[in-house]
């Protein structure tokens, strides 16, 4: 293992001259971690602790008829057995503390279970062992229900219903569509003018976080009535926030003590252990541990997701690609979790740090009848750089490239116009394709050696927001009720025209600035040199937005003055940025929170009431019941 | 049968904090009456290193030695709101916060300092020893331990400082996707060279060669350990790990590590890397956070050095053995695609 410090790469943006910045601390926590004596959440002694060990579904989605405990109840050393019932507030989604999504999950189940391994009971014993024996003697009637595992098989009509809050076993976003859509141009005309079109499909099987540290918490009566958790969280004040939500209690009462983890990697961000061993804690009042083991921590704690991904190019000759579609699916699993999020994460990022002028995606949040998925490093993100960096070097062959070329070629540059239609700045994909060729003596062309992040970037159709093909396809229910395929403009929906830059907000990517003067550290001193590397004014005009004072020219100059030089190819014909008024509709409104339209096919009556309610009552900045205010006072759709 | 090499490349960027922002930080500084800077905070120590990362941060700003810093994290009853270490979020989010935090807290020893040496705080330094002086006078000083006892027991003022740092909301565009997710990415391009054995379908990582754009190396050894071990991350997910092997059919899921296949030790391979540094505007001193991307890069390259070894596309991960020979059965044999880039 060796590293070397390219300091001549964007040197004129930098100052290393620090005193501690840079260098090679030694960390504070080693001493600690190498002689084994720092603290993680587990060496922390109680006497007299209670161990907890869950009843779980052998079954992929039943119905439970009834549980028998009795006998598991008189065990010696069992303590106290927990059903759904004991949970105050038992169904929660996690994002809800920021206000994103329904809540749709159990603590424990109580008339359904929707995955192997989903838990029913916690027994609590006075050893793990006497917990396990209890656990093997509750007696569960399951009536057996279908069952669907795959992401695709799962938006069909005939599919099974996974999680009843969202009948159409897809993520309601915006409560209008059943996918998070993303519009850049037009690819179907772009498709139709492209020399080559290279299609693939890329499917990432789930994994595991495997932290040498298995999830879990301890919870010990405090004096003053309260509640001290030692915990692996990666979220502390997540954590706290459940927990509240969930125990019904006030934060006040909760003290929590984490920081000093044996590797999360993502999955533990999910706050399962807290909640059930704090209520424990309150039930018995006594020390109550609540730790997975290494089985436990494989099948039942949420892993990274199985993502599909399909990508369809249009290349030209030259391998500039001038149109990508995607169509998305993450296996969230039989809860929403964190996948919601990732969707619209992955949707960000979409379509890689390439610059495409005409780009499409459908990315679904899919329910199915495994164990939810969580986080992960690179979430919503590594399937899909899979995909996309597979697919590249197919776009390489089909058009006889060198595939760090057609990187190069493609690559976003500073100036750029990215998808989610924000200008790319800080690019650096260029420098570091040629940084790792010309150390393995990977041989480039004199262009592609030659190319900067810094030049060449939002010349002509790459540097604006191009006028927009939309459509109204994939409103909730409707691919069940009617089958309609998953890839964007699949169907015979309305379709708008928005026009050329066209931008609904304008949100800042920056921070707020300091609440005082005083709190704001002098630029000079934080390392940034050159007008590039200067700090925005703290939530000054956002010049990322695409009403920046860069000229947006009408859209044929925009797309045939791209001048052949500067990235080492041709524009893209003028014909295809041409598309006859009359097959376009105007642009339609953005539909209403809960359209009128909006089918109730497949949706049960009390879903529907329920959903309505969620609309009408929880709107931006209102504060929702059981929603604890730690992290975000406004909603997410 | 035969070994066949086979080299394959990726490169990808990658979104630095929580997507679309709404994620606030906290943090919170206070001096010792002898000078010595507490940072308390309610960030997560994984094993990446923010306590460390956020203690160089803290005494940069301060202007004071690092070994007068410490860093306290997590206890809600001492530690201000943090949403998580999570999101490639830690040393952006709260790196910002804290550099906050310590500029208020330095303007109060700046002012403490001015008191006992009777000049404008204006015209004082630190030099990141211990002492302050006079700008272009550096026998007019005071030490940090000095005012910090002055300021305490003589002048009743706080050496101390708050930071927060949120990056508001975005809306998400319902039809057209439009949203700020972030304001900074991470980059990386990489190289595999590897083996594939055409008679047991064995793939063997040989050479990895790296290039990271990291903002910033804010600690160089700790960006390393993250790039090092985040790359072979990066390989046991491409080549063995699953915990559905059948996906989606959910039969056979390993449940300990007999089962779920890792590489070991003995199964590290040379990784050369090349760190870039082209630092972003709103990060702290530039710096990126390389812990979430380092992975990313290596599932394609090593899926593109497998069809450059022997013409077999390996869509599907983990790229098992099974997968790769039934790869170069369906095609009749292998077919070397012969060197890329030569």
């Amino acid at each position: 293992m060796n590293a070397e410090y390219r300091k001549d790469l964007f040197a004129d943006e930098r100052s290393d001259d620090f005193d501690i910045i840079g260098k090679p601390v030694i960390r504070q926590d080693i001493l600690g971690h190498v002689t084994g004596r720092s603290k993680f959440y587990d060496d922390h002694a109680f006497d007299g602790l209670l161990h907890m060990r869950c009843v779980r579904s052998p079954h992929h989605h039943a119905r439970i008829r009834s549980v028998d405990s009795s006998a598991a109840e008189r065990q010696g050393g069992v303590v106290r057995v927990l059903g759904g019932r004991d949970v105050p507030v038992n169904t929660n989604t996690l994002l809800s503390l920021i206000n994103f999504g329904r809540d749709d999950e159990p603590l424990l189940a109580t008339d359904k279970v929707g995955y192997v391994g989903q838990p029913i009971l916690a027994v609590v014993a006075t050893s793990v062992r006497a917990a396990q024996e209890a656990v093997d003697a509750v007696k569960v009637d399951y009536e057996e229900l279908p069952h669907v595992l795959d992401v695709e098989e799962a938006l069909k009509p005939e599919a099974p219903i996974v999680n009843e809050e969202y009948p159409n076993n897809s993520f309601d976003y915006f409560d209008t569509y059943d996918h998070q859509k993303l519009r850049f141009g037009d690819v179907e005309t772009a498709f139709s003018k492209a020399d080559h079109i290279v299609e693939g499909e890329y499917q990432m099987s789930p994994i595991e976080q495997a932290p040498i540290e298995t999830c879990g918490a301890i919870a010990a009566p405090e004096t003053n009535d309260r509640i001290t958790v030692h915990t692996s969280t990666q979220a502390l004040f997540f954590s706290v926030g459940v927990t509240a939500k969930q125990l019904d209690v006030s934060s006040a009462r909760l003290h929590f003590i984490g920081g000093t983890v044996g590797g999360g990697f993502g999955g533990k961000v999910d706050s399962h252990h807290e909640p059930l061993a704090a209520l424990a804690c309150l039930a018995t009042g006594k020390p109550v541990k609540y730790m997975w083991d290494r089985a436990e921590e494989m099948q039942v704690g949420g892993p990274r997701g199985g993502e599909r991904w399909r990508i369809k190019d249009g290349v030209m000759r030259d391998g500039r690609i001038i149109a990508r579609a995607f169509t998305g699916f993450f296996d969230a699993g039989a809860y929403t979790r964190l996948s919601s999020y990732a969707v619209q994460k992955s949707t960000g990022h979409l379509p890689g740090p390439y610059s495409i002028p005409n780009v499409a995606s459908n990315v679904y949040c899919v329910f199915t009848n495994r164990t939810p998925s969580t986080a992960m490093r690179g979430f919503g993100i590594t399937a899909v750089d899979f995909a996309i960096e597979r697919h590249m070097d197919k776009v390489a062959r089909a058009v006889g490239m060198d595939p760090i070329e057609l990187r190069i070629l493609n690559a976003y540059r500073d100036g750029d116009m990215k998808a989610h239609r924000r200008e790319a700045k800080n690019c650096a994909l260029i420098e570091s394709c040629q940084a790792v060729a010309q150390k393995t003596g990977w041989r480039l062309s004199a262009d592609a050696a030659r190319a900067s992040s810094k030049s060449g970037g939002g010349v002509g159709a790459l540097g604006v927001i191009p006028e927009t093909v939309t459509d109204d396809e994939g409103r909730i229910g409707e691919r069940r009720r009617s089958g309609l395929a998953p890839e964007p403009f699949s169907g015979q929906g309305t379709r708008g025209l928005l026009p050329e830059g066209h931008s609904s907000n304008n949100s800042s990517a920056f921070g707020n600035a300091p609440q005082r003067e005083d709190m704001e550290a002098e630029i000079e001193r934080l390392g940034f040199i050159g007008a590039a590397g200067v700090p925005p004014t703290p939530q000054g005009p956002m010049d990322e937005t695409a009403s920046s004072a860069r000229p947006i020219a009408p859209s044929e100059t925009a797309h045939t003055t791209h001048p052949a030089g500067a990235r080492g190819g041709p524009s893209l014909p003028a014909a295809y940025t041409q598309r006859p008024a009359s097959t376009i509709n105007q642009p339609f409104a953005q539909p209403p929170a809960q359209a009128p339209g909006t089918p109730a096919a497949q949706q049960p009556a009390a879903a529907e009431a329920e959903s309505e309610s969620a609309t009408t009552h929880f709107q931006r900045g209102v504060r929702r019941p059981g929603v604890s205010r730690f992290i975000s006072g406004s909603r997410r759709r | 049968m035969a070994i066949h090499h086979g080299r394959g490349f990726a490169s990808i960027n990658y979104p630095i904090g929580m997507n679309l922002g709404g994620d606030p930080s906290q943090a919170l500084v206070h001096s010792t009456p002898d000078g010595k800077f507490k940072v308390t905070l309610s960030s997560i120590d994984l094993g990446q290193g923010i306590k460390s990362v956020g203690r160089q941060l803290a005494a940069e700003t301060l202007g004071v030695p690092v070994e007068d810093v410490f860093v306290d994290t997590a206890d809600s009853d001492t530690g201000p709101h943090d949403m998580g270490s999570f999101a490639s979020r830690g040393t952006h989010r709260m790196g910002n916060a804290i550099i906050r935090a310590a500029t208020e807290a330095r303007a109060q020893l700046l002012e403490a300092a001015a008191e006992e040496l009777e000049v404008d705080a204006s015209d004082l330094v630190t030099d990141g020893r211990g002492n302050i002086h006079v700008r272009g006078a550096p026998s007019r000083s005071i030490s940090v331990e000095a005012t910090a006892t002055a300021a305490q027991f003589n002048q009743g003022r706080t050496l101390a400082g708050r930071g927060i740092f949120l990056v508001p909301l975005s809306e998400v565009d319902s039809v057209t996707g439009e949203m700020t997710p972030v304001s900074s990415f991470a980059h990386a391009a990489l190289i595999i060279d590897l083996t594939v054995d055409d008679e047991t379908g064995e793939v063997e990582v040989q050479n990895i060669n790296s290039a990271y754009e990291v903002g910033r190396a804010l600690n160089p050894r700790l960006v390393e350990q993250q790039l090092i071990g985040g790359a072979w991350m990066g390989v046991s997910h491409a080549l063995y790990e699953t915990t559905e092997p059948n996906y989606p059919e959910r039969s056979h899921g390993p449940i300990d590590f007999n089962h779920y296949l890792q590489p070991g030790p003995g199964d590290t391979v040379p990784h050369h890397i090349s760190v870039l540094e082209r630092p972003a505007p709103d990060a702290p001193f530039g710096g990126k956070g390389p812990g979430e991307m380092c992975a990313n890069p290596v599932l394609p390259a090593i899926a593109n050095a497998v069809f450059n070894a022997v013409g077999v596309e390996c869509d599907s991960l983990p790229i098992t053995p099974e997968k790769v020979l039934r790869g170069i059965r369906a095609n009749g044999g292998a077919r070397p695609q012969g060197r890329p880039g030569a």
